[in-house]
């Protein structure tokens, strides 16, 4: 009846903040979110297998955090600042996730973020191509995504 | 109607907090697009309008939340379902043009370019025999 | 007093707004290449959303809002198809 549980909650909770809640908006919502999740089932994405929930709000603050301070970072070098020349450049970056919806969310985050564009991933080789707006030390930056984002993304799905 | 008579209602503290959130969220906004506009190339240019669509847009969805909130005393959560499709799609995008332009740029032989990753002759011939 | 400074910060943030639309449509005439106009085409899209949402505020209108949502939906549906198109030419595979 229900494939994906977390889908069909989040659809009723946008169906009744989009429309507000009473009763029969719950029921229609509910009868929309079931017809979209065997929809969703019709097309056979991967499912996701979340193994540590306490670790995602973590991940949010994380990631809230960095994109705050990366907007600061990007204003002042817009606007000449950072003392030295700009150099921005593409590095490559060797991942141990390979799990489709943690790299999905790792794209999420390092695209939303601003200063770092995800460019594309090979999965022959387990890389990742990422644009740098301001590049000083490529390993900073290699060391920033592994440590900072890769390893609490693996204890979240592993 | 002189616009904006609906807010008469708005406490002092609550039109301070709006008015910073837009300032900011519209400021973001602006810069972002200036960076668009000047900076040299495509690949630098990608980086500018995050600006807008991570603390710009986040600015702007506070300040109407708090704004809707206070005038009409019950929590207003449309504006978050904006945040989260925006923070959700702008990334897609971003990363289809980043890849659409690494194709476009690689097809021409742009020596700016990282060139495509060469495949290892083993996955070569399963993807053969795939 | 609370009024005046809602009615300028609006106001501000609404010409902030129409600035950076006028930018972006200055990059997609501009070029120099389609990748590049394509990105001033999204990023018209959300400042036309976020403008929406401020006449929102201005108007205490939902309607406003809703519209904002049309807009952003259309827009990353619009950007997706246009980036497909440069990848590989064609829109349906």
């Amino acid at each position: 009846m229900l494939p994906y549980p977390l889908l069909s909650l989040s659809l009723v909770v946008m169906w009744l903040a989009l429309n507000g809640f009473t009763l029969g908006q719950l029921i229609l919502g509910s009868i929309v979110s079931v017809f979209a999740s065997w929809g969703m089932a019709a097309l056979r994405p991967s499912k996701p297998r979340i193994r540590k929930w306490h670790l995602l709000p973590k991940l949010l603050g994380i990631v809230l955090y960095d994109i705050v301070r990366s907007n600061i970072a990007v204003v002042s070098l817009l606007f000449g600042g950072g003392g030295h020349k700009r150099r921005s450049d593409f590095i490559t970056v060797p991942l141990d996730l390979k799990d489709p919806t943690g790299l999905a969310i790792l794209a999420v985050i390092v695209t939303s973020t601003p200063g770092t564009a995800w460019l594309e991933y090979n999965s022959l080789s387990s890389t990742v191509l990422i644009h740098v707006f301001d590049l000083v030390e490529e390993a900073e930056w290699q060391d920033l995504i592994k440590n900072r984002y890769e390893k609490l993304l693996m204890e979240i799905f592993t | 109607m002189t616009p904006l008579d609906h807010a008469a209602g708005l406490p002092a503290w609550a039109a301070i907090l709006v008015s910073v959130f837009l300032i900011i969220g519209a400021g973001l906004t602006v810069i972002g697009t200036i960076g668009f506009v000047r900076l040299p190339t495509f690949y630098e240019r990608i980086h500018a309008p995050t600006l807008g669509t991570s603390w710009g847009t986040g600015g702007i969805v506070m300040a109407s939340m708090i704004f809707f909130t206070v005038l009409a005393t019950r929590p207003v959560v449309h504006e978050i379902l904006i945040g989260i499709f925006v923070t959700v799609t702008t990334p897609v995008t971003l990363m289809l043009l980043a890849r659409a332009a690494l194709h476009r740029d690689r097809a021409e032989g742009n020596p700016d370019v990282p060139s495509e990753p060469p495949v290892p002759p083993s996955a070569a011939v399963q993807a053969e025999k795939a | 007093m609370s009024h005046t400074i809602l009615f300028w910060s609006v106001t501000i943030a609404q010409f902030l707004l129409a600035a950076a639309m006028g930018l972006a449509v200055f990059r997609m005439f501009r070029g120099p290449r389609a990748q590049d106009r394509v990105l001033a085409l999204d990023t018209l899209y959300v400042n036309s959303m976020l403008l929406l949402m401020v006449f929102g505020i201005r108007s205490g209108e939902v309607v406003y809002f809703e519209a904002s949502l049309v807009i952003g939906m259309l827009g990353f549906v619009a950007t997706v198809a246009l980036a497909k198109f440069l990848m590989r030419g064609e829109v349906i595979e």
